[in-house]
């Protein structure tokens, strides 16, 4: 069995494996960082550690969120901490390999390399983030 | 590391120090063969390896250091003279003992460490008839080693080598950091009043540090403004965390002996690979820098010294062709000047040929014979800093590999530091590394550009400027400039090169900054404070766009990036005709060459054009202040005397016969100054190489229609030479001598 973060962006629900999670932060003033590739969102003092925000929308390809008050996912990438901005946090949900999937075929292109796969909830599809590809 | 054990962990890092050591005493003790005090140091350090292998149980570093300590013995017994082969075989010892050490560092283990040639040698030598030292000469003169030179560094013999060794020509230099007689004192001395402190641990109490200077600078915005109580309290805690912050980063500090103590072995192998004779001088060893910067300097110095041996030093034969002692002296030394450490690698070689560099750069495409034509020599000196820039003829095993200049300098700055050059034809080369004295906390001003806030390192700046209505940005043709005392600074808009749109009408502020080679105005909009700031270390992916050094917490909280200044001149001004890169690109593209050119009217209506990079300042000087001196004219400028010449006169647009101060184009190269008086200056403008026409008057390479106007290009070293016929000539005056303050600044 395996728990995962779960958080959503734009209308999909998406899971990080919870060990790979440092924490879940409401939003936090962030500096902007021109000339930074366009999925960096700039950088967050967390308790004097600075760490880069990266947009999950701008990432997935998504237009951007009206009230730009992201949540944050705080997760180790490497050696390098980066924070995850992402629209809401949902529940830790426990799910088995039974329920796992290959990715959907409908996924669009530019998803399909940061999703690993899918799990079927009860009620919606959890994608599996690839925290990896999804923090670069 | 996890199973080696602690005892095996300690013997591991004492013995790294003493055979750093022990190089170092071999090498001297070829200078100075009759040193017993060097001797014994010797003899015991290698027994205490011996004895603690054999008790540990790694027999084959037993054997070897046995092999080694018989050999010693017969030294220091006196029943053999230490020579050449014989320090060649004990170095090669050390060197088995050092691969053996790092075998049971990485394994735990002896490994597959050959030994059997090391001890077959020492066997060798061994059953030679042992050469006795002549009982009334012990050691005036040394058998040097094929074609390396006994290199001394800096302890001065032990008393008792004095007495023994009375005509040894040991050409003693820098004072030592404590004799060899006395260290047995001192290693007891130390050992009792320190203790070894994993680094780890103090990396955790920096940061731990930087925190609380984080949280200082906090404490006393807030209570700036505040209760006394809590304000007194703050500033207690200011006192005290300021305090705290330099133990601690003391306690990083090592000094600079760490890496001078590995250069005579260096020294003497690179001579005897290259066939040179090198005297090696070592100074300052007891100026201290932080850990990691002196690991940081350790490749670059390194290199420095390669190539000092490899291509500064001639060989012998050639030097005594030219009139040097066959010996060539490399000098290392470090001091403190003005807040950073300076690393100085010097040589008295054949020197770098400004002519050498100049027409490598065009035989490469890196600079067009115009472009060289017009530099200074110390600004063809820079060129060696290019990526892929060598000037080596021969690629020898040593250097000239392609691993250049470049990477020196790019090692550097990344540490926040700088490299120059000054280097005299048949007199030597001179590399001056500037380092600063620690990475982790650093003075910065913050500056406001748009709604954010950017440090900009102290190190970098020199001045600030405040604009106002009086005291504008002159924008000439599409560069911004502001005239600073008369010289022209290029700028740089801040929110422009970040792309973070025009920023708010106010008029800002210049703060002027000094990257290695250039000096220009960072134009924002306005100062905050200065404060220290704690570096934090950047992300990759940021620190790869090459406009910021890191990023820092401010007193409230909020994160601001700290500009690469180095980083920010390259990018912005690139369009200034200083990136070789670009104009390698632009020969490569066949386009239109653009150069801006500095236009001037001499009277008549005729205007002039000549290369702003060939121009250094402009000044207005009183007309009563110029003199004659031998039908030339003069003034008196900066202390020296500056030539004229008016290039009315030169140019045929009749004789002005102005009132009022003389308008001076100052042109620089070689430590000569010439002035060229004009009518007035009128403007910069872009120049496109394509669009001139060959006008053959004498004076002039052409014109060009410039700004709608007809201008003459003018022949900026017919003109200089008008003034001073002597300025290109490469019979320079005598390098100044540099003063002994300089040397001996930060003790």
């Amino acid at each position: 069995m395996t728990q995962f973060v779960t958080f959503q962006v734009a209308d999909c629900l998406y899971g990080i494996d919870v060990t790979g999670v440092q924490e879940v932060l409401p939003p936090q003033p962030r500096t902007p960082t021109p000339l930074a590739p366009p999925t960096v969102a700039g950088l967050v003092n967390l308790r004097g550690q600075v760490v880069l925000a990266v947009d999950l929308r701008k990432r997935l390809a998504l237009p951007p969120r009206e009230d730009d008050e992201p949540m944050m996912v705080v997760v180790r990438v490497g050696s390098e901490t980066v924070s995850l901005l992402v629209d809401r946090i949902g529940e830790v949900v426990t799910v088995g390999p039974e329920s796992f999937a290959e990715p959907p075929e409908t996924l669009p292109v530019a998803l399909r390399a940061l999703v690993r796969g899918a799990h079927r909830l009860p009620d919606r599809l959890l994608l599996v983030l690839d925290v990896d590809q999804a923090a670069a | 590391m996890e199973d080696v054990d602690d005892i095996v962990r300690e013997f591991l890092v004492e013995s790294d120090e003493n055979l750093d050591q022990l190089d170092r005493d071999l090498v001297a003790l070829e200078g100075a063969p009759g040193d017993r005090g060097l001797l014994s140091s010797v003899f015991r350090t290698i027994h205490t390896i011996k004895g603690t292998s054999g008790f540990l149980a790694f027999d084959r570093l037993e054997r070897l250091a046995h092999a080694g300590e018989n050999l010693l013995a017969e030294l220091r017994d006196g029943r053999r003279a230490m020579d050449g082969p014989t320090t060649d075989v004990l170095l090669a010892v050390v060197d088995r003992i050092r691969d053996l050490l790092r075998a049971i560092e990485a394994t735990g283990g002896e490994g597959d460490v050959d030994i059997a040639e090391a001890v077959a040698r020492v066997e060798g030598l061994l059953a030679d008839e042992p050469v006795l030292p002549l009982a009334d000469e012990p050691a005036p003169s040394v058998p040097a080693p094929a074609g390396a030179g006994p290199v001394i560094p800096s302890p001065a013999p032990a008393p008792e080598a004095v007495e023994a060794a009375p005509s040894a020509p040991a050409p003693v230099t820098a004072a030592p950091a404590e004799p060899f007689a006395d260290r047995d004192d001192g290693i007891r001395a130390v050992a009792e009043t320190s203790i070894r402190v994993d680094v780890d641990l103090l990396d955790a109490l920096m940061r731990q540090v930087g925190e609380l200077v984080l949280a200082r600078n906090q404490i006393l915005r807030l209570s700036g403004n505040g209760a006394d109580e809590l304000a007194r309290a703050g500033q207690r805690l200011d006192v005290i965390a300021s305090e705290l912050q330099e133990g601690v980063m003391k306690t990083r500090m090592q000094p600079i002996e760490h890496l001078w103590s590995k250069m005579p072995r260096m020294v003497r192998d690179l001579a005897a690979t290259c066939h040179r004779e090198v005297s090696l001088e070592l100074a300052g060893g007891e100026t201290e820098l932080d850990r990691g910067l002196l690991e940081a300097v350790k490749d670059p110095l390194t290199h420095l010294v390669r190539n000092a041996v490899d291509h500064g030093i001639e060989p012998p034969d050639e030097r005594v062709a030219a009139g040097k002692p066959a010996k060539g002296v490399l000098s290392l030394r470090a001091y403190h000047a003005g807040g950073l450490v300076t690393i100085e690698v010097a040589d008295d070689g054949r020197g770098i040929d400004p002519a050498t560099v100049a027409a490598s750069a065009v035989r490469k495409g890196v600079r067009t014979e115009q472009q060289v034509e017009a530099m200074a020599a110390a600004d063809l000196l820079q060129l060696l800093f290019l990526p892929g820039f060598s000037t080596a003829e021969q690629v020898t095993n040593v250097s000239g590999r392609g691993v250049g200049m470049d990477v020196v300098r790019t090692k550097i700055e990344a540490i926040g530091g700088s490299v120059d050059i000054e280097s005299t034809v048949g007199a030597g080369t001179v590399w001056r590394l500037r380092i600063p004295l620690t990475l982790a906390i650093m003075p910065a001003l913050t500056v406001a550009c748009g709604a954010e806030r950017y440090a900009v390192p102290q190190a970098n700046l020199l001045e600030l400027v405040a604009l106002d209505e009086r005291n504008a940005v002159e924008y000439v043709h599409s560069a911004p400039v502001y005239r600073l005392r008369g010289e022209l600074l290029p700028l740089v808009s801040l929110s422009e090169v970040l792309g973070v749109g025009a920023t708010a009408a106010e008029p800002g502020v210049i703060a002027v900054v000094q990257s290695d080679e250039t000096r220009f105005g960072l134009l924002v909009d306005h100062v905050l404070d200065t404060e220290e700031i704690v570096v934090k270390a950047l992300s990759p992916r940021l620190k790869a766009i090459g406009v910021y050094a890191g990023a820092t917490v401010l007193g409230d909280g909020r994160v601001a990036l700290i500009l690469d200044v180095q980083g920010l001149a390259r990018r912005a001004l690139a369009a200034a005709a200083s990136d070789g890169l670009r104009q390698r690109a632009a020969v490569v593209a066949a386009a239109a060459e653009v150069e801006q050119v500095l236009v001037a009217s001499i009277g008549g209506g005729r205007r002039v054009a000549m290369p702003l990079r060939s121009v250094t300042r402009l000044e207005t000087i009183p007309r009563e202040s110029v003199e004659l001196v031998g039908g030339r004219e003069v003034v008196q400028y900066r202390g020296s005397i500056l030539p004229l010449a008016r290039l009315d006169r030169i140019l045929g647009a009749g004789y002005l016969e102005g009132e009022g101060p003389l308008q001076v184009v100052v042109h620089t190269g070689a430590g000569r100054s010439v002035g060229l008086v004009v009518e007035s200056i009128v403007d910069i403008l872009d120049d496109v190489a394509e669009e001139h026409s060959d006008v053959g008057d004498p004076g002039l390479l052409g014109s060009a229609v410039l700004g709608e106007h007809v201008t003459e290009l003018l022949d900026v070293r017919a003109a200089i030479l008008a003034a001073d016929p002597a300025f290109y000539s490469t019979e320079r005056a005598p390098r100044v001598a540099r003063s002994p303050e300089l040397i001996g600044a930060g003790r």
